[in-house]
């Protein structure tokens, strides 16, 4: 009769490409917020991600004895590290934070950008962030940045050479979700780059909304992290990222005002 | 000597080497990154750099972040 139609997953068929290397998973997830080592691993296992953000600090001395360390529940061989510059509020302590990062890591050069201007909205300090960039793009970092959701400003990061343009949802921690699919829309039709929903999203139908309006992914932290049951949010992110996408892929019907029967009209006998 | 350590104060024996440093804070295991007086010192010089008094050093490490 008819052939089975082999499902096409978009895990197999439609990669995310970031900088030429194939993911399958186009949810990217913090590690941070997490209530122990346990519960970091189970989240980000249940979320499917394969690359995770880590924030850079200072080593506590004489602390250390026995503490489980994020890269030994999270080996890097495993896992795409994405070093964070969070808490960095001007250009130099950014780069100084991904230099540090890149040794760490020894040699790994690929960044999550972020430049904060202001401590009440941790919106990005827009200035700050594009000479950042352009001075670790010309130390062969490869930058994936946090911006706002400014159609124009997502095109100079394009411009200089990042590899992922990452707008905000809503501030980074709200969970208000999308405020401005519009911008986002026109953010995504812009580029030739990938572009993120990074922060702001607060439950599984705003990552599937995120996807839906086209994003290539979503970084989230919080909406996991905080959630009554972590392990169970990143389950459920895991699918609405997925649904997002393939809703995207599937192209959805336009918005109509009124009623189309689902049933035929013709051939009623009443 | 004194160095900087992570903002603090430590006395150490003079003309000790970053590896020595490392060692000597129970660390030799850790993934770290070191800056001395803002200058990354990569791993592999760590035994031939040799620590100056009033270094600033800062060792980091990874750890949990979005």
């Amino acid at each position: 009769m008819s052939t089975v139609m082999k499902p096409t997953t978009p895990t197999s068929a439609d990669p995310l490409m970031i900088d030429g290397v194939a993911y399958h998973s186009r949810l990217l997830v913090g590690t941070g917020k997490y209530k122990d080592m346990d519960e970091t691993r189970l989240a980000v296992e249940a979320s499917g991600a394969e690359i995770v953000t880590v924030a850079i600090r200072r080593t506590n001395i004489g602390q250390n004895a026995g503490e489980p360390s994020l890269l030994d529940v999270l080996p890097p061989d495993r896992y795409t590290y994405l070093p964070n510059t969070a808490g960095c509020y001007s250009e130099a302590d950014a780069v100084r934070t991904c230099r540090l990062a890149r040794e760490l890591l020894d040699g790994h050069n690929l960044v999550k950008l972020e430049v904060l201007g202001d401590e009440k909205t941790l919106f990005p300090d827009i200035t700050q962030t594009l000479s950042a960039a352009e001075t670790l793009i010309q130390d062969g970092f490869k930058v994936m940045v946090y911006t706002n959701d400014d159609p124009i400003v997502a095109r100079r990061f394009e411009e200089l050479g990042c590899v992922a343009v990452m707008p905000l949802a809503a501030p980074i921690g709200s969970g208000l979700g999308i405020r401005n699919p519009y911008n986002i829309r026109t953010i995504v039709e812009n580029a030739s780059v990938p572009i993120l929903v990074d922060a702001g999203v607060g439950c599984a139908s705003d990552a599937a909304i995120a996807m839906e309006l086209g994003c290539d992914g979503v970084l989230m932290n919080t909406a996991i992290a905080g959630a009554k049951d972590p392990v169970l949010m990143a389950a459920a992110m895991k699918k609405a990222i997925e649904a997002g996408r393939e809703s995207y892929l599937a192209g959805r019907i336009p918005r109509k005002r009124f009623a189309s029967a689902s049933s035929p009209v013709d051939g009623t006998f009443f | 000597m004194k160095l900087i350590i992570n903002g603090k104060a430590e006395q150490l024996p003079e003309g000790m080497s970053a590896a020595q440093l490392i060692e000597h804070l129970d660390l030799t295991n850790e993934r770290l990154a070191m800056e001395v007086n803002r200058e990354i010192v990569p791993r592999s010089s760590f035994e031939s750099h040799i620590l100056a008094a009033d270094d600033q050093i800062e060792i980091v490490r990874a750890i949990g972040g979005g």
